[in-house]
């Protein structure tokens, strides 16, 4: 599987796809796509890197523990759900704020941000079983 | 009840979870100093109590809080009356006294500051205890008392007497936790409130039920162990391990009350029938017995008190079972008396063992001269646990046997029992209070000499009020005592028992109490060396029984596992998919559901015969393949095809993360294959195949069957039109099945993300174990060799 083809194109292969994992995950709420799936994209596509590459390479490109941005998005997504504490409605009550960014209005929500968990939660897990089992059992 | 009352009554609930919080911080940078700006927090919370006392004794009842789960009629509410008032102050009052006397005995202990927190959790706890109005509410905090308690007993963690106490603690109390929750769900079902204050209200809503026998049984169940009676009496000494301002705290003034003031809490629904008046009584005329004996044999200082604290609780819940007025109003007594007396005897405990350096009475006396102030306090509530006036505690006494003292035969009984576990209490507080102060001065492991204030002002204030209450009884009883009794009794109760003796036979037997108890305290070397050889006759009581069922229980769960939990996967397999096969077989042949026979659709494009025949071909490939590395792709190929049927029938959602999922599932699959070193091909014999295949042919037709039964059914398309009708209106997202995940469903997402996230950890730490056959301790740790530990 390692061959010098392979390894070459992994690296653009795997920021496309992390590119069109967001991509999927914005366009969510009015497409098909979402956290989930954007995730799993993700996930796959650090998979192939990992396994193009070596694991090593992929853990220095996340610099962080993959389940560490699982831990961090699952914490986003209860903050997501706390938001509404203060606007003193039922726990996870979807929140909307239309801000105009250079003009054009951007409608955020309490639920892309849940959204986002989800999809940081999935990536890690199962970024960190992959990268686990790649590794080589005497690294 | 106004918000601003709402309000402050939280806050006052909370106060002592604050400083809990706040207590290490304030430790750090205060020392023992930091005990004075904590007792502000209980403080705070007792003043605030106070201030309900004039509206509660004019025979209010008052209720607040929150919805929780307004759903489920779930709240968090508080009930403020009598009874729930009274323990309130106590809990905070000489919580406050508590924390203050921590201060001086654990003065420069390194864990000082954990210590404070503990307390202050615990106080926390208890308050909510008593203050809880909802059943949740009263269980979630009767568990966290449970916990602090294993916490503060096994505060000095590394002895192993204290380790085994707090266990022990725990699974007595808190699987009689786990009793009361059923009973209050029972309670629950059967009168239809979920709020102890409705429940008061009913007209009589669980004497009549068929479960109340169940009910009794299951809050008994609660009760007793928390209480300590027999014969659950066994963790509570062995508890002692913990710091003593623990024992005066936790295992004497309130938390081992607990149980008996559910049984207060619950008297007006649940009392005044036979299994009620037969069974409190029994059993708490038999702990008052077996703890008053056991506390003579013991010469430890706070052993005694223990003993004579789990005889207290047997008479409080003989009093509380009895089942007259005046009962009642004698256990509100002497509960009120027993807090005051017990609590300043064990800092008393405390002090002279922090002074002296021990606690052994055989080894104690003369204290007097150098510990004056303590000697003063000591005497104080030695007195009023004898029972002797002007203190509180002849109050008490005189109206137990003012209650007991009738011609019937169950009167008769118990009030020998009285008498006679009064008398033996009377000696066992002397030998407390008297015997370490008086005689010739003992030679002590440390120069003995009076504490600081914050050691000596616990006992005498507690003292102190023990002395005023009984002076001031009219104002005592108004306040507290008639409130109290009355919330017990369900109906308005006056107490009226003053410090003037009456001449008739309550007292006669107060007299002979004395004269009694004075004999065991002179004779108390005599009687000790009785009592050891009676139990030593005995053999093995059931504290040593807890052990055997402890490890019998470890031997049971260890046998099971072996059993059930063979190790091997594909056993594990096997036994699933017969499960399955059996469900979804059995079950229609059972209920005669089997789908009719299906009509050959019609219609069909050749683009999706094609994915149908695609994903066939997938599954064959998998059966023939020659290694697994083409089966696992196979596998894929078949999953692909099914993807591209979802897709075809509207589920593009659905179909995207199909695709991912196989994707992902081969790689992982192929990198647990070769990870696992398997032999490249299948290894079973031809009779292991045809078991295997016959297995999965009747999982797939079950499945099969299932699915078409299930299509049979009319579909009910309400939420189909909910969820498009509304999912773009109220939830602002076209694509309904997303809006559906993050927005309508969202608590489940965060559910499942948690389990994603938490299988991943598993799965991790399961790798790592395959790596690691030569993992290397990590400094501290516990399963590393001697050597290594730092």
């Amino acid at each position: 599987m390692n061959t010098l083809i392979f390894r070459t194109v992994a690296p653009f292969l795997t920021g496309l796809m992390i590119l069109f994992s967001i991509f999927v995950l914005l366009r969510g709420h009015n497409e098909p796509g979402g956290g989930f799936i954007g995730g799993l994209i993700a996930a796959s596509a650090l998979a192939i890197y990992g396994i193009a590459c070596g694991v090593s390479v992929v853990r220095r490109a996340l610099r962080v523990h993959p389940l560490a941005i699982s831990g961090c998005g699952l914490f986003l997504a209860c903050l997501a759900g706390f938001v509404s504490l203060p606007a003193a409605v039922p726990f996870m009550t979807g929140l909307w704020i239309y801000p105009h960014i250079f003009g054009l209005e951007v409608p955020l929500a309490t639920v892309m941000l849940f959204d986002i968990g989800v999809y940081l939660v999935v990536v890690g897990s199962i970024t960190s079983i992959a990268l686990a089992l790649e590794e080589k059992e005497n690294d | 009840m106004s918000a601003n009352v709402t309000d402050l009554t939280f806050l006052a609930l909370s106060l002592p979870f604050l400083g809990a919080v706040l207590a290490p911080f304030l430790t750090r940078l205060l020392g023992s100093n930091a005990a004075w700006v904590l007792a502000l927090f209980p403080a705070a919370s007792f003043l605030h109590f106070l201030g309900f006392l004039p509206e509660v004794a004019a025979g209010e009842a008052l209720t607040g809080g929150f919805a929780w789960v307004p759903s489920y009629n779930v709240s968090f509410s508080w009930l403020i009356d009598g009874l729930s008032l009274t323990f309130a102050l106590l809990i905070t009052g000489i919580g406050l006294l508590i924390v203050l006397y921590s201060g001086g005995y654990l003065k420069g202990h390194p864990q000082q500051g954990r210590f404070l927190c503990f307390i202050l959790l615990f106080m926390g706890s208890m308050l909510g205890l008593v203050m809880s109005d909802s059943f949740l509410m009263l269980f979630v905090f009767w568990e966290l008392t449970s916990i602090t308690s294993f916490l503060l007993i096994g505060f000095d963690h590394e002895s192993e007497a204290a380790r085994r106490a707090a266990l022990q603690a725990l699974v007595v109390t808190g699987g009689g936790g786990l009793f009361l929750l059923a009973g209050l769900l029972l309670i629950w079902n059967v009168a239809d409130v979920t709020q102890l204050s409705l429940l008061l209200n009913l007209d009589d809503p669980l004497r009549g039920s068929p479960f109340y026998i169940a009910m009794l049984v299951l809050v008994l169940g609660g009760a007793f162990t928390k209480s300590a009676q027999f014969p659950f009496h066994f963790w509570l000494p062995n508890a002692m391990e913990a710091p003593t301002p623990v024992s005066a705290y936790l295992h004497s003034a309130t938390m081992v009350k607990a149980g008996v003031y559910l049984l207060m809490r619950l008297n007006p629904v649940m009392g005044e029938t036979p299994a009620w008046e037969t069974v409190l009584p029994v059993f708490g005329g038999l702990t008052l017995v077996i703890g008053t004996l056991l506390a003579i044999r013991q010469t430890d200082l706070k052993l005694m008190l223990a003993y004579t604290t789990v005889a207290s609780l047997g008479l409080l819940v003989m009093l509380t079972g009895f089942g007259s007025e005046h009962a009642v109003e004698a256990a509100v007594l002497y509960l009120v008396a027993h807090s005051l007396f017990k609590g300043a005897l064990f800092m008393v405990a405390g002090l002279i063992d922090h002074e002296s350096g021990t606690r052994d009475v055989t080894r104690l006396g003369g204290l007097r001269g150098a510990m004056p102030i303590t000697f003063a306090a000591a005497l104080a509530s030695a007195l009023s646990m004898g029972g002797l006036p002007p203190f509180f505690g002849f109050l008490a006494k005189e109206e137990i046997y003012y209650a007991l003292a009738h011609g019937d035969l169950r009167s008769i009984l118990f009030t020998l029992v009285a008498v006679f576990g009064n008398a033996l209490m009377f000696g066992a507080a002397f030998v407390v209070a008297l015997k370490p102060f008086v005689g010739p001065a003992v030679a002590t492991p440390k120069h003995a000499h009076e504490g600081p204030v914050l050691l000596w002002l616990g006992p005498v204030v507690l003292a102190v009020l023990g002395l005023l209450s009984a002076l001031f009884s009219t104002l005592s009883h108004h306040y507290i005592s008639s409130p109290m009794a009355s919330a017990v009794k369900g109906s308005p109760t006056v107490v009226d028992m003053s410090v003037v003796p009456h001449i008739g036979l309550p007292l006669g037997l107060s007299v002979l109490t004395i004269l009694a108890g004075i004999a065991v305290y002179l004779t108390i070397d005599s009687g000790r060396a009785a009592m050891a050889r009676v139990l030593q006759a005995l053999g093995p009581g059931p504290d040593a029984g807890f052990d055997g069922f402890i490890a019998g229980l470890v031997r049971l769960s260890h046998r099971l596992t072996t059993i059930v939990q063979s190790g091997r996967l594909e056993a594990y397999l096997t036994l699933t998919f017969i499960g399955v096969a059996a469900v979804l077989l059995v079950t229609p042949m059972l209920y005669g559901e089997f789908p009719k026979a299906p009509s050959w659709p019609s219609g069909i494009h050749f683009h999706e015969w094609t994915f149908l025949a695609i994903g066939v071909i997938g599954v064959l490939a998998v059966i023939w393949a020659k290694d697994r590395l083409t089966a696992i792709v196979s596998l894929g190929v078949q999953g692909f095809a099914v993807a591209m049927i979802f897709l075809l029938f509207g589920a593009p959602d659905l179909s995207f993360t199909q695709f991912m999922v196989e994707t992902l599932s081969v790689v992982i699959l192929t990198l647990v294959m070769t990870r696992l070193r398997l032999s490249p091909t299948d290894h079973r014999g031809l009779g292991q195949k045809l078991i295997d295949a016959t297995i999965a042919i009747a999982c797939g037709l079950g499945f099969g069957l299932f699915l078409m039964r299930t299509t049979e059914v009319p579909f009910d398309d309400a939420l189909t039109l909910f969820f498009n009708a509304y999912s773009k209106v109220i939830a602002h997202g076209a694509n309904v099945v997303n809006v559906i995940i993050v927005d309508f469903r969202g608590v489940d997402t965060l559910g499942e993300i948690a389990v994603v996230m938490v299988t991943g950890l598993a799965i991790l730490a399961l790798i790592r174990i395959r790596v690691g056959g030569e993992r290397r301790p990590a400094e501290n740790d516990p399963d590393a060799p001697e050597g290594n530990r730092s």
